[in-house]
């Protein structure tokens, strides 16, 4: 058996590579992933990726700071030193409004970004996980899971068909910690 | 290259038809709204008369924001060289079409107002100007040099006349883009909306201040333009949204997909957020400042007779469409949208009835056959005209630049 742990097909045209996928596919091979330059229109519902979770970290950072901006007004305005300002009580709804929508909105911006630099591996100081170099240049590439489909041969010749210009047999996952 | 280059069959010449049932609601709704006008004005209760022309008022402006915002939305879709409403922008176009008529209505509206003092008594009356008069107000007499008549409407006259020419002209270019083809057309179009927009931009405030704040010319906001711009946005792409969705429900426009009607949600949820955060930039500083003269105006709204339809306003504008659109299926549902969007509509008007009637009839307000009548004949004009220029051109502009990428829409 190979030490072959995924099979890239690299394709110059992203035209080529939806090609590609739909013979892959009408062949029952999972296909691992899609690494292109650029983003394309449709190709998540044709890979049946799911949709991103991303939201739902949004929305929880945000409940996070809403309710920590609140806290924050409610504990120095009220609790800790109230204060007469123009004679409204200390708990004045209406002021606290704008504080605590910008703490909501900071959070929920700052936390997205967290989650998603968090979910890429793309932190500063963190070695980016890329399994083909020219994916952020000039090439789409499709990666087969060389473990879960045996048939390479048939895999070689449904890329080289589809007009992959070169088909690669890599025996790491990622090539950027090499 | 070329294997899956799609092949479609759209029409690109298929023309809505505008005849049957929407032709005659238009018109039934149009005779009821004059017979309740008339009944309103003919009643001979002062009261009475002046609550149609408070009516009238709100529902000529209302018209013409929602045309107005047609013809803004035409020159935003230029100026950021959109793809995505390239194939829908006949809709806007053809409220922008419209806008002449119901500018022409609104200026006869304000001017039969003004002379009969049925509108704008507050600073155009008998004595206001005179010191001896016991009528005689010296903050009118400061503000006097801006709030005349002859200024008054000549700005009235300007401000529209300069955005009907621009939205006819936009309309029209488009028109000559199916004959002609080429880029002529849409290069002419990008330099005359980005003129537009400027334009646009700084005289609706002002607009706005002539129109309905000096409804109450002691009390000023500068906050009030953009709040009225905000409602005039939301409620136009409202309108936008409504046709599309009865159009593709009637078999029109069948490449309209849920991608189109998403970034129509998203302009939709988005200007309502807008719209809030204004109108509270606005209720906030005169909160907190407590000056008198500014609360004013929001003493008369908190009035029993106004209050819960203050809160109710807020519920509608705001909270529904936080939670209804908030969600991304939401805003691709074209039922969702359509609930959504006329909701808005209603409450817009119930936005703008807060702001006419505590400055006109106050305490004399109502709901009955003038309010629903008015609405209902304007909802009429607005359907008849709009629908009728819809009509005459073809619903695709076939030689717009971007019309692939709109038809292949997808986000």
């Amino acid at each position: 058996m190979s030490n072959t742990k995924y099979i890239l097909g690299s394709f110059a045209d992203p035209d080529d590579m939806m090609h590609g996928i739909d013979k892959l596919q009408a062949n029952n091979i999972s296909i691992y992933d899609c690494f292109t330059p650029m983003p394309i229109h449709g190709i998540e519902a044709k890979l049946g990726v799911r949709p991103s979770r991303l939201p739902i970290a949004a929305f929880c950072f945000g409940a996070l700071g809403t309710t920590l901006g609140f806290s924050l007004l409610y504990y120095t305005m009220v609790y800790d030193w109230p204060m007469n300002i123009g004679g409204k009580p200390s708990f004045a709804m209406p002021n606290f409004v704008p504080v605590t929508f910008e703490v909501t909105i900071l959070l929920c911006a700052l936390g997205m970004v967290a989650t998603f630099f968090f979910r890429n591996h793309l932190f500063p100081g963190r070695t980016p996980r890329v399994m083909d170099l020219r994916a952020t240049d000039d090439r789409f590439i499709l990666a087969v899971d060389a473990k879960e489909n045996t048939d390479h041969a048939l895999i070689d010749s449904l890329l080289k068909e589809a007009g992959a210009v070169e088909v690669k047999y890599n025996d790491r996952k990622y090539v950027s910690y090499e | 290259m070329g294997t899956h280059s799609h092949h479609h069959d759209y029409n690109f010449n298929e023309r809505y038809e505008f005849a049957g049932k929407a032709k005659m609601f238009s018109i039934i709704a149009v005779v009821l709204g004059v017979a309740a006008v008339a009944f309103g004005l003919l009643s001979g209760d002062h009261v009475t008369v002046e609550r149609t022309y408070a009516n009238l008022l709100l529902m000529g402006y209302y018209f013409t924001c929602v045309c107005a915002a047609g013809a803004f939305f035409v020159a935003l879709q230029y100026v950021t060289q959109s793809a995505w409403s390239a194939g829908l922008v006949r809709i806007p176009q053809a409220m922008a079409s419209t806008l002449p008529i119901a500018a022409l209505l609104l200026v006869v509206i304000v001017g039969l107002g003004l002379s009969t003092h049925n509108l704008y008594h507050h600073w155009h009356g008998e004595g206001l100007l005179d010191h001896n008069s016991p009528n005689y107000d010296p903050i009118i007499e400061g503000k006097s040099a801006y709030l005349n008549v002859p200024f008054f409407l000549s700005r009235q006259v300007i401000f529209l006349g300069i955005y009907s020419i621009f939205a006819v002209i936009l309309a029209k270019l488009s028109y000559k883009e199916d004959l002609e083809g080429g880029l002529t057309s849409y290069k002419k179009s990008f330099k005359l909306s980005a003129i537009f927009l400027v334009i646009f931009g700084f005289t609706t405030p002002i607009w706005a201040f002539d129109t309905i704040m000096s409804l109450e010319a002691h009390w000023f906001s500068t906050m009030f333009g953009w709040y009225n711009f905000a409602a005039m946005w939301v409620s136009g792409i409202c309108c936008i949204t409504i046709i599309v969705v009865v159009l593709k429900k009637a078999g029109y426009m069948n490449w309209v997909n849920e991608n189109h009607l998403h970034d129509l949600g998203k302009l939709m949820f988005g200007f309502s957020i807008f719209w809030t955060y204004v109108w509270f930039a606005q209720f906030m500083l005169i909160w907190y400042s407590n000056i008198p003269e500014e609360t004013v105006y929001f003493y008369k709204r908190w009035e029993p007779e106004y209050k819960p339809w203050f809160w109710l306003s807020i519920i509608i504008n705001f909270v529904s469409p936080l939670l209804i659109l908030v969600d991304r299926d939401a805003k691709r549902k074209q039922n969702v949208m359509l609930f959504v969007a006329i909701l808005l509509l209603a409450g817009h008007w119930l936005d703008y009835y807060i702001m006419v009637m505590p400055g006109t009839v106050a305490e004399h307000r109502g709901f009955g056959i003038i309010e629903i009548g008015t609405a209902l004949g304007f909802l009429g004009l607005f359907i008849f005209l709009v629908m009728s220029k819809l009509s005459k051109q073809a619903l695709v502009p076939k030689n717009h630049p971007f019309l692939d990428e709109s038809l292949h829409h997808q986000i």
